[in-house]
């Protein structure tokens, strides 16, 4: 394999996993736990190395879930307490954590590389570098192997848990009467998260995660309302946005990891824009046929109100529709056209005068 | 006394305790009304939010000038909070997933760029990265001349408008009923806390301003029912981790500052919520035991008096 491939598998294979958890956190509302977590693992990855006495990487990533695991519990004590809301007491939580890391890594690892920038942005450039070797034999790139178990573990996950996830996910108080356990479900969520997120942010950094576990999943629900669909669909735009990120970061010479979330945001502004649903085109396309219909059912009402009375001639010149109505010159214009190409209003002598489709078209709103 | 010398003689110290002590008094107050709007994550999103915009001031004035760099952050965190305010309204994302959205794209994009930046061989572009962990030591006294006139700005429109954010920030709908224009005082108190961002980016870094915005807050909230006293007590805990952050990490060597203000600011948020007399979780305790023995004692009409406070 050339040291692109390995990249390229390593990024598909961890958007593949973290986008399996986003759709359920979301869904949750507990997006920002993912950020929280991926900040806090550090004292406990520099704990585990210190008691490692080097680098070693299994060590520090069972310190690393041992600090994810306390951050969520912290969180939960300090929401349960009352005192503060459940968005501030991340917010408290993880900074403190990712401060004490940092102190930890200058007061005891200051001449150990170990980078706060990878930390961040990670390294999954190097990827094709750091091989498994178990008992002198090679078997290929530690980070494929990484996470190639985090998306076995994370689809095992999903396969054994669907129903409760999905129930507890929509009505906690369904799935506690019936007798699941809507703690134990959040319970194993978490922790699943927390493996996923030490793993993933070995590999590729902490912000590349955050990214990967949202942003697809984000991407997803505007798209569709079915669940399972929005499971396939947020795998599928990690998966894109792995490739196609990788190829711009080599494009311009920067860092996969940011071209790979670069490109996250992409999917997520083209959704966001073009999603037939949820999209803003969509949405403003909507209001304008709302508006146009509106001004169309104003017109006939109008017309129809005064249709044969006395004050029918003067209420019903075309010169009179733009003060009657209260539009402006151009827009009873526009709405004139449109009323006469459907049929609905004629031109007669300067007066605008029903059709017999106009005359229908006013029952139909009557009785509505 | 010899602290209180070098705070005042020694350079690097009275810069850094001043730029950390501005950050605590403008962060804690616009925090404070983040903390009660219940945005509290916002000032993580920001943070985040501005980096993009500090590369691309880079890329297009060439000048590592604080003051461009700090705006072009401003315009960046500006932008990502229109987005926020844009998609929360109207798709049916919730806020907590576009906060985010918006946090890691924006920063993915930055990083992105920064790395691009940085394989240009542009000799000027070393110590743009300070942004991303703070560098309280880097801060020389132009810097905290703009902190100082950035923050004046910003509190003098809070004292301004005072009565209108208060409004905004405990009852919107009834400020929105009697005609106060609540979008903009929303975008107005936001780009505020944008300002704050600005200060904090330099000295605490990205990760860490999250607890810069949130800290002061819900600490100040656990002594007081009233919101005039919360931003006073706000900045004042804010100044005073600013001020210990900054001479500990001093005062040893070898410790990074932005995580010393940090961890100092943890500690007073722990110490509110445990000991403050209004809301603090002892005290409370205390009352509810002195409450169930003077029930055991009297039966059941005896209302202690704390319970009516």
């Amino acid at each position: 394999m050339t040291s692109g491939t390995v990249i390229l598998l390593t990024g598909v294979l961890c958007a593949m996993a973290c986008a399996l958890l986003g759709t359920f956190l979301i869904l949750r509302r507990m997006a920002m736990m993912t950020d929280a977590i991926s900040h806090a693992i550090l004292p406990g990855l520099v704990a585990g190395y210190w008691l490692a006495n080097s680098p070693n990487l299994l060590v520090g990533a069972l310190g690393a879930t041992g600090a994810a695991i306390l951050t969520v519990s912290l969180v939960e004590a300090l929401q349960r307490t009352r005192r503060i809301e459940g968005g501030e007491a991340m917010g408290i939580v993880f900074p403190a954590m990712f401060a004490l890391g940092t102190v930890l890594v200058s007061r005891f690892f200051a001449n150990v590389h170990l980078d706060t920038d990878a930390i961040l942005y990670g390294n999954i450039e190097f990827s094709f570098f750091d091989h498994l070797v178990i008992g002198g034999r090679d078997l290929g790139p530690q980070s494929l192997w990484i996470m190639g178990t985090l998306l076995v573990i994370n689809l095992g996950f999903l396969f054994l848990f669907y129903k409760e996830l999905k129930l507890t996910t929509f009505d906690p108080g369904l799935a506690a009467t019936i007798g699941f356990s809507p703690v134990l479900v959040h319970y194993v969520l978490m922790l699943v998260l927390s493996i996923t997120t030490v793993g993933a942010f070995t590999a590729v950094g902490a912000i590349l995660v955050v990214a990967l576990v949202i942003v697809p999943a984000a991407t997803a629900y505007l798209l569709t309302e079915r669940l399972i669909e929005m499971i396939a669909y947020s795998a599928m735009v990690g998966a894109l946005s792995a490739v196609s990120g990788y190829w711009l970061a080599i494009w311009i010479d920067g860092s996969v990891s940011g071209g790979i979330v670069t490109m996250t945001g992409v999917s997520f502004a083209l959704a966001l824009l073009f999603s037939p649903s949820q999209g803003l085109v969509a949405k403003a396309r909507q209001n304008r046929l709302n508006r146009q219909r509106f001004a169309l059912d104003m017109l006939l009402m109008h017309l129809s109100t005064h249709e044969r009375t006395e004050e029918e001639a003067s209420e019903s010149a075309v010169g009179h529709i733009s003060a009657a109505l209260h539009w402006t010159p151009e827009a009873t214009t526009r709405t004139l056209r449109r009323a006469i190409d459907r049929d609905l209003v004629i031109r007669y002598d300067g007066n605008l005068v029903l059709t017999s489709q106009g005359r229908e078209a006013v029952k139909g709103l009557l009785e509505r | 006394m010899s602290l209180l010398h070098d705070l005042i003689f020694d350079y690097t110290l009275r810069n850094v305790a001043l730029g950390a002590m501005l950050l605590g008094i403008v962060s804690g107050v616009l925090g404070s009304f983040a903390v009660l709007r219940r945005q509290g994550l916002l000032g993580d999103t920001l943070s985040h939010a501005a980096l993009p915009g500090i590369c691309v001031a880079f890329m297009l004035t060439n000048s590592r000038s604080p003051i461009i760099l700090l705006i072009g952050a401003g315009i960046a965190g500006w932008l990502g909070t229109m987005l926020l305010l844009r998609v929360v309204r109207d798709t049916k994302l919730t806020e907590d997933t576009t906060l985010g959205v918006i946090l890691s794209v924006f920063f993915g994009v930055g990083i992105l760029l920064l790395t691009y930046i940085q394989q240009q061989n542009n000799a000027n572009q070393a110590g743009l990265d300070r942004y991303l962990f703070g560098q309280a030591a880097s801060l020389v006294a132009r810097n905290v001349v703009t902190f100082a006139i950035l923050g004046a700005l910003a509190l003098a429109i809070v004292v301004a408008c005072y009565k209108e954010f208060k409004l905004l920030s405990f009852d919107p709908l009834f400020a929105a009923s009697i005609g106060l224009p609540t979008r903009g005082l929303d975008i107005l108190l936001t780009s505020l806390l944008v300002v704050a961002v600005m200060i904090g980016l330099q000295t605490v870094g990205v990760v860490l301003m999250a607890a810069m915005v949130i800290g002061p807050g819900a600490a100040a909230r656990q002594w007081t029912n009233h919101l005039h006293i919360m931003l006073v007590l706000a900045a004042c805990f804010g100044a005073v981790a600013g001020v210990s952050g900054a001479v500990i990490s001093v005062q040893a060597s070898r410790l990074p500052t932005g995580p010393m203000i940090v961890l100092a600011l943890t500690i007073i948020v722990l110490i509110s919520i445990l000991f403050a007399p209004t809301h603090g979780l002892v005290p409370d305790r205390v009352r509810r035991r002195r409450q169930r023995r003077n029930l055991h004692a009297n039966g059941l009409p005896a209302v202690a008096p704390e319970a009516q406070g």
